[in-house]
């Protein structure tokens, strides 16, 4: 039998990385980075957060953008271990860079 | 320092999708940074995001009862002034652990000066426990206690209970109301909050995709509407100076409340008569007509 800690304190922050929340999703966002102009949109307003901003030069580059100078600019990808597939970011994307669709299980 | 892009919320929460809450908090989290203690009244954000042996908080965090999120702030508040510490206290509670059950605590808190944010999600009903009306519900809304039917068409049958202004009527140093979906005016008031001392509030909507009945990918959507309407302003009171009240966003052109309502299953009843929606869009058109000469941008 597991031990509950006294006054039920937690003492690892955040660990509620363990759930793997991804397994909820009915509808799956895809990000078209040839459509994405990086504006960081869809990381805002993500209540997972399971959008994921990647700053590093290599990860920058090398994804794909409609603008060669875009690619100076921060971008994100989606955790889909985490994404339970709400759409937020699917209905605000300016560009209609992102894809909703049927998840296949 | 900003750390805007560090989290200190985490994901594996159990919070829908969907949900309004975990936005507000994330980047309320952000602004502060890591040197920051939160209460929690009792709610969906506390349930969901602590279901032991797990939690979704990267900063110290505390639940106690409903009632008492600001009794427990005002506690650490006291604790770390005599220690001599400088820490942001933040309080978060639902509008049930707020405007209902834990009024009597945050009046108190506010009162006393205690140099505490506290920050309302507003969903407009007790969500947690399966949409239950509270004092936050507006008029005309569906919801398990104020179930629509023959004897009452309507749904609820009183308005909202204006708490952003009962707080301000304690002089408080600074009140606001902000809406997610209005993100710089969000956040430009998040952080002038942290950068008053005394006690702060902040009244945020936050939409309830399975209480507002909608679509899940619609929260900002319609959130968005709810101040493009005219139906949730946003403004500032500070020391309880209601005669220089600021509204921050006006719109240029306001939308029929229909556009507001519409997409919510808990209005649904409303388009049954026209008489209803006539009803809100003039409470919206006097409150505009009232208060519309305080919009200082």
């Amino acid at each position: 039998m597991e031990v509950i800690t006294r006054g039920a304190v937690i003492p690892e922050p955040g660990n509620s990385v363990e759930n793997k929340t991804g397994t909820w999703r009915v509808f799956k966002p895809i990000i078209h980075y040839e459509k994405c102009i990086r504006c960081l949109i869809c990381w805002q307003f993500c209540p997972e957060p399971a959008i994921l901003l990647y700053e590093d030069e290599e990860t920058k580059k090398k994804t794909p953008a409609p603008k060669e100078p875009l690619k100076r600019l921060p971008v994100v990808e989606i955790d889909y271990d985490y994404c339970k597939g709400c759409g937020i970011c699917y209905n605000e994307c300016p560009v209609n860079a992102i894809e909703f669709v049927k998840e296949e299980k | 320092m900003n750390y805007e892009k560090e989290e200190f919320f985490a994901p594996g929460h159990g919070l829908c999708a969907g949900c309004a809450a975990p936005i507000i908090v994330r980047w309320i989290l952000k602004l502060a940074g890591p040197n920051t203690i939160v209460t929690n009244a009792t709610g969906c954000l506390e349930v969901a995001t602590t279901a032991y042996p797990r939690t979704s908080w990267r900063v110290p965090w505390i639940h106690v009862a409903f009632e008492n999120a600001a009794a427990v702030a005002s506690g650490i508040d006291a604790a770390l002034k005599a220690k001599g510490e400088k820490v942001n206290i933040i309080a978060f509670g639902g509008d049930g652990g707020t405007v209902d059950i834990g009024m009597q605590a945050l009046s108190g808190m506010v009162e006393r000066g205690h140099n505490v944010l506290y920050v309302l999600y507003d969903n407009e009903a007790y969500m947690n426990t399966g949409i239950q009306r509270s004092g936050a519900t507006p008029w005309g809304a569906w919801t398990t206690t104020s179930k629509v039917g023959s004897a009452n068409p309507i749904g609820k049958l009183r308005p909202k209970k204006p708490i952003a202004k009962i707080i301000a009527a304690h002089d408080a140093p600074y009140v606001a109301t902000a809406n997610p979906a209005f993100f710089n005016d969000f956040k430009k008031k998040v952080k002038k909050a942290l950068s008053i001392e005394g006690p702060k509030f902040l009244h945020v909507l936050s939409s309830c995709t399975t209480g507002w009945r909608h679509d899940p990918s619609k929260t900002i959507e319609i959130l968005r509407l709810a101040t493009e309407t005219g139906l949730f302003p946003l403004y500032e009171i500070e020391n309880g100076d209601f005669e220089n009240m600021r509204i921050t966003y006006k719109p240029k052109k306001f939308k029929p409340v229909e556009e507001y309502l519409k997409p919510q299953g808990r209005f649904r009843h409303l388009f049954k008569n026209p008489e209803y929606i006539k009803k809100l869009q003039k409470d919206v058109d006097e409150w505009w007509a009232k208060y519309g000469k305080y919009y200082r941008p």
